[in-house]
């Protein structure tokens, strides 16, 4: 079985591809795709979740396709760093596929089977990415990725704003590849040579590596959505459909992640401590950015778009961490470290998907996407409703869900940081935790806006009395990230005893050695009298005590209880509008990160017969950086425009004097 | 797990129960006396808590059962951090399972409940109340952890029992980073139990009101279990603070349990006098604008930033 993995890998890769094929065939047959090829897509996934699996453990294996251009075949090479991601993406791919099977309904925009080739060819180009061994490959399955889902993305390409999103997403998207291209340039070291194999054993000196990482961390951010790359994040998740959305936000940033982990930890050799540094600021900056601005969001999926910026800011920090901890040859800490980035990772996955699917559920049941014409949600889609309270307590990181434990052990590696050599780096560290706690904090503010809104309250349209709950195939892929959540949250031992290998793998050390206390019931990193955390326990006996109480309050008194309308408070025209809207429930967070914003504001006069209030939100990275380089390049277009005559003598005149400047130069 | 261990911390629990209603009684109390007015009864918590036991519940037409569960949720929550934060011993048993930062992820629990909970009827004041309290909490929280790091920083554990052994058997002197986190962790109680000057407990102008605009749908026993709650709540920030700040007295792990009957005593005279500053404190101060607040809340979150950097600099 572990022998056959890159295999198995391989067939998953063509079986993807195989699917997407047969929807092309049968383009405009909806059915088709959505009863019989996105359940098999589904079905491919729980294969590469379990190939990924079995992987975990296993040494490296390698093979050489004879695909590509003549003299470059195609390295492919499987280990347990690429295992991992691939065992995410497996496993979220499942889920989204299987709701895929019900989501797709309409005929609009692109026909269903393109959707249906598109979407598997992006699968099959994340698993290549993720596989590959040389860095032309991961340039192809990269490009790949990047295509496809910008396809998706623009699946409704009739709306313009949509198309703008695409764009934009496809310019940044690029630029990023640029960057990662010239980092593989860098990394081969002059030898020719672009297997990571060979780029592993190359000694860069100098700047060069520092140069190599920071390509990286530009070319991988901008995917990632790292400050200041993240402007297409916002834009292309609303834009996209929801499954769409669910599979970027939970795996096409992890493989930016993994981009990023495979660069600085396995082909860059020695990593430098200001490395660290500067990952572990760029990322708390991005996490509190991500974040504030999330709370101040009108829109479901762009609340959860920039709240995916803040759990990668997140985790880029952790990496930060694991390199600082690294480069001053701290293994064990930086395993631990690790394995809060790889364990955040893996939540965010399940998490962030699960959430972005129900927003696709509320889209489906409701037309609507802004905030402020939803509400009380939770009587008519009481499924839909239950299982995505399951993810907003994860993602806000309250015991005993998944999220709160990669936050714990993310900590546990702050507070272990004035171990450090470095006096500078240690006063650093009460900064950082800092920044990390608030902006930990600030997402539990922001995931009670979205779910308060959404589902809780009275509806705020009378439309909304018609919405239907999401069907039985949709509400099974629900269930199944919801209790993966749980899962995740109440065994951690078991999920770190998995990321084990990966640990091994890059920084040469196991997270749960150093004598730990550490068994199936209790997570003890270092050793149980420094911190343990049970969750199992926690989860035990809050539902005990909350049994109990129940049953005494019961038995001891009365169960009356009488159904009466809430309260007025003397006034008796209340309606549904008078409920708290998505600005007015992140008033106070604009009020007080008000620098953070560039806001427009129309306040009604006292004696407008019709009083509308509005107030736009915008970053200011988009006024200060992209508009300027804007304006720069259309600068340039037009002097370079003025070359453009349309008559071809000049045009020739231009083609001798280059010919001359060449042979002047080559000489 | 010892017997100690386990009646020590059955104990602990029983008495955090017995004892929160009066905790909050008697800060009623020197709140009158400071005001120069009557005081209530002692046991006024109680019989208002017994009261609305025996009162029929009114449940708001549209409620979920987010609802109805909030309060039980609640509850549970605050009952197991009184099992964590160690009043009468450190050998706690629970403790093993829940550090400093699960803690704090457990007051957040009982937050996060109360203000979906206050969001589910869709009033104004629901709404209202859940997003200042969100608002107070999203700076009070990350405060309160830093004041829980710089303790563990000291004891290079986060352990809350661990972190209590370490301070109690320390010499009795001034410990800079303990007093910047002492002013910070003072102002994250105020603000986390809803007193002056971040809320007022005995208000009735809706337009003030931050925790009971949250629980004004509340009626007979979910009200009931919501008030012993947030008793709870001040009880357990209560002993917190006496455990970081005055551990002496403490029942330190390996002494028997016969000792657990003269810690009681002397955790009953810690509390009297705590209560009695709290009174004091709230009586001198007037309550802000809620806009004040992230200021107020600010200054104690740079504080315990602050006692952290300190820690750092000197190691003590």
């Amino acid at each position: 079985m572990n022998a056959l993995a890159l295999d198995l890998v391989i067939a998953v890769i063509v079986a993807w591809l195989a699917v997407g094929a047969l929807g092309l065939a049968r383009p405009a047959r909806l059915k088709f795709a959505s009863r019989v090829l996105y359940p098999a897509g589904a079905v491919v996934g729980v294969v590469l979740a379990i190939a990924g699996f079995a992987a975990m453990g296993a040494a490296p294996q390698s093979q050489v396709l004879p695909l590509g251009l003549p003299d470059l075949p195609f390295h492919l090479r499987i280990d347990s760093l690429s295992a991992f991601f691939l065992l995410i993406l497996g496993s979220v791919a499942a889920a989204v596929s299987l709701y895929s099977a019900g989501y797709f309904r309409s005929n609009e925009g692109t026909p269903p089977g393109l959707v249906c080739f598109q979407y598997h060819a992006f699968l099959a180009a994340m698993a290549l990415v993720l596989v590959a061994d040389d860095g032309y490959v991961f340039m192809v399955a990269w490009e790949a990725m990047a295509l496809t889902s910008y396809f998706l993305v623009t699946t409704d390409h009739r709306v313009p704003e949509i198309r703008r999103a695409g764009f934009l997403y496809l310019l940044i998207a690029h630029v990023g590849a640029l960057a990662i291209l010239l980092c593989f340039g860098v990394l081969q070291g002059g030898s020719g040579d672009y297997t990571f194999g060979a780029m592993r054993g190359q000694q860069l000196s100098g700047l060069w590596p520092s140069a190599a990482f920071f390509l990286a961390l530009f070319g991988f951010g901008a995917k990632a959505g790292l400050l200041p790359l993240h402007v297409w994040l916002p834009e292309a998740h609303p834009a996209a459909p929801s499954p769409v959305s669910a599979l970027m936000s939970a795996v096409m940033l992890k493989t930016a992640i993994y981009g990023l982990l495979r660069v600085s930890f396995d082909l860059l050799q020695g990593q430098l401590w200001w490395w660290g540094v500067v990952a572990l600021g760029l990322g708390l900056v991005t996490a509190l950015y991500g974040v504030v601005f999330a709370a101040v969001q009108t829109d479901m999926k762009r609340l959860l778009a920039y709240s995916s910026i803040e759990n990668i800011g997140i985790i880029v920090a952790g990496i930060g961490l694991a390199i600082l901890f690294r480069a001053y040859a701290k293994p064990l800490l930086a395993a631990i470290t690790l394995t809060a980035v790889l364990y955040h990772c893996l939540n965010h996955a399940f998490f962030k998907s699960l959430l972005f699917l129900a927003t696709g559920s509320v889209l489906h049941a409701t037309r609507e996407r802004s905030l402020g014409r939803l509400g009380g949600l939770i009587h008519r889609m009481p499924w839909v409703a239950w299982l995505a309270l399951v993810g907003t307590l994860a993602i806000a990181g309250l015991p005993p869900l998944n999220g709160f434990v990669s936050e714990w052990l993310l900590l546990q590696a702050f507070l272990f940081t004035p171990t450090l050599p470095q006096s500078f780096v240690n006063m650093l560290v009460p900064l950082a935790t800092a920044a990390l706690v608030l902006a930990v904090a600030l997402s539990a503010y922001v995931m009670v806006k979205f779910y308060g809104i959404v589902f809780l309250g009275r509806p705020r349209e009378s439309s909304l009395a018609h919405a239907q709950d999401a069907g039985p195939v949709e509400r099974a892929a629900l269930a199944y990230l919801a209790l993966g959540c749980i899962a995740l949250g109440l065994f951690p031992v078991n999920v770190i005893a998995l990321l084990d290998p990966i640990n091994a793998l890059l920084v040469g050390s196991s997270a749960l050695q150093g004598g730990g206390g550490s068994s199936w019931l209790l997570l003890a990193p270092i050793n149980a009298d420094r911190s343990s955390y049970s969750p199992l326990i926690v989860l035990v006996v809050i539902i005990a005590v909350v049994l109990l109480t129940m049953q005494i309050v019961h038995r001891f008194y009365h169960g009356r209880v009488r159904s009466a309308p809430p309260w007025d408070c003397g006034f008796p025209g209340q309606t549904p509008r008078m409920q708290d809207t998505a600005e007015g429930f992140g008033q106070p967070i604009r009020t007080v990160f008000e620098p953070f914003f560039r806001m427009q504001r129309h306040l009604p006069s006292p004696f407008d017969a019709e009083p509308r209030y509005a107030v736009k939100v915008d970053d200011h990275v988009w006024y200060w950086l992209y508009l300027p380089i804007a304006r720069g390049v259309e600068m340039l277009a037009r002097l370079a425009g003025r070359i453009q005559q349309g008559r071809i003598s000049v045009y020739l005149t231009f083609s001798f004097f280059t010919l001359l400047a060449l042979l002047f130069f080559v000489r | 797990m010892t017997i100690t261990g386990f009646l020590s911390q059955l104990l602990q629990v029983a008495i955090a129960l017995a004892l929160a209603p009066l905790l909050v009684g008697w800060v009623n109390c020197c709140r009158a006396w400071l005001a120069n007015k009557r005081a209530p009864s002692l046991l006024l918590p109680y019989r208002m808590i017994r009261k609305l036991f025996a009162k029929d519940a009114v449940v708001a037409q549209n409620a979920s059962p987010i609802f109805r569960l909030t309060p039980y949720v609640v509850f549970g929550a605050m009952t197991c951090a009184a099992a964590i934060v160690p009043s009468l011993a450190t050998d706690l048993p629970f403790a093993r399972a829940a550090d400093a930062i699960a803690l704090v992820g457990m007051f957040a629990l009982a937050r996060v409940f109360m203000a979906l909970a206050a969001m589910d009827i869709g009033t104004a004041f629901g709404s209202l109340g859940a997003r200042r309290d969100m608002f107070i909490g999203f700076l009070a929280e990350p405060a309160l952890l830093m004041v829980l790091f710089t303790a563990s920083l000291l004891s290079g554990s986060t352990s809350l029992p661990q972190i209590v052994d370490t301070l109690a058997h320390r010499e009795i002197g001034i410990y800079p980073s303990l007093a910047f986190a002492g002013v910070a962790f003072t102002m994250v109680s105020l603000a986390e139990n809803a007193r002056i000057p971040v809320d007022n407990p005995a208000t009735h102008l809706e337009l003030t009101m931050i925790h009971e605009a949250m629980i004004l749908e509340y009626s007979a026993r979910h009200l009931a279990l919501l008030e012993w709650a947030a008793a709870l709540k001040l009880f357990n920030y209560s002993c917190i603070g006496l455990a970081l700040f005055v551990p002496f007295g403490i029942v330190v792990s390996g002494t028997g349990w016969q000792l657990l009957l003269s810690a009681a005593p002397l955790l009953i005279v810690k509390l009297a006098i705590g209560g009695a500053a709290l009174a004091l404190i709230e009586t001198l101060s007037a309550k802000m604008r809620i806009f004040r607040a992230p200021e107020f809340l600010g200054t104690a979150f740079m504080l315990a930033v602050l006692a952290m950097l300190v820690n750092l600099l000197l190691g003590a």
